[in-house]
């Protein structure tokens, strides 16, 4: 369950679909526009979320809306995020150090 | 791609992956001196670390202690091999004040043409182990996400 959540959320453009999700329903099409990828990937995208337990699709006719499932966005995906930020932040940090860093001297190394 | 990533493997590691513009010296060093990771192993705002012991050597030990006014905590570990610029191969726990389970975390710097590929790998002994290290983090981490909310843009979009 644990493993399901984590994979799903693993994905850069999962997590987007998730953040637009938080502001509401919406249609496989609304998903698709923000990302330049097709609409049969972003259907991949919705069935591993789904399958996650992460959001809920309904039949509207020949639409298959999505939004968030109730209890689906669970303290795990929390503490995933936020790890996820922390280690970035300071990643983020590190690439400043190191455009002040020296260029290492060519070496030639005994060992 | 530069922004990390993470994924699990099986039940008890997790592999991290960053690129970074510098080369494998420069990140080994600012992951080795304590003079360079004092100003980037930091969490969230507001944390500084006074205290950075660096041995990396086989046989070596490390112990970095982070405040935040009153609130602390220290991270101590052994290296098992290290290859200088290359390979570093550990074993960290932190105390929160009480101690957590043994990490193992192997990380390799690789050049690639633009930087330097980074990846992290960190065991856990056991399932268990990583879910209370899920439990834990939460925990500990909730204020400080909300603290950062609008003070760091995620930027989520590949």
């Amino acid at each position: 369950m644990l493993d399901t959540t984590l994979l799903a959320l693993s994905d850069p453009t999962r997590r987007a679909i998730i953040a637009r999700l938080a502001q509401g329903e919406a249609s496989v099409n609304d998903l698709a526009a923000p990302f330049a990828i097709s609409q049969p990937a972003i259907s991949q995208h919705l069935k591993v979320l789904e399958n996650a337990g992460l959001i809920l699709r309904r039949i509207d006719g020949t639409r298959r809306p999505c939004r968030l499932a109730p209890q689906g966005l669970s303290a795990l995906e929390v503490w995933l995020a936020d790890l996820r930020q922390v280690m970035e932040t300071n990643y983020r940090r590190l690439d400043d150090l190191l455009a002040t860093l020296p260029q290492p001297q060519p070496l030639t190394k005994g060992n | 791609m530069t922004e990390l990533t993470m994924d699990l493997i099986g039940d008890t590691e997790i592999l991290f992956t960053r690129h970074f513009k510098g080369t494998p010296e420069q990140v080994y060093r600012a992951h080795t001196e304590p003079r360079l990771l004092q100003q980037w192993l930091l969490g969230p705002e507001g944390w500084s670390m006074p205290v950075c012991i660096s041995d990396p050597r086989p046989g070596g030990h490390f112990r970095y202690e982070w405040v935040k006014g009153s609130q602390g905590f220290h991270i101590t570990g052994e290296y098992n091999d290290v290859r200088p610029n290359s390979h570093m191969d550990h074993v960290e726990r932190m105390f929160l004040p009480e101690r957590t389970p043994d990490n193992h975390v192997i990380t390799d710097f690789v050049a690639d043409g633009t930087g330097t590929q980074m990846t992290m790998r960190m065991k856990v002994p056991d399932r268990a182990t990583r879910d209370a290290m899920l439990a834990t983090g939460m925990t500990t981490g909730m204020e400080a996400s909300y603290a950062r909310l609008d003070g760091q843009t995620v930027t989520e979009t590949a």
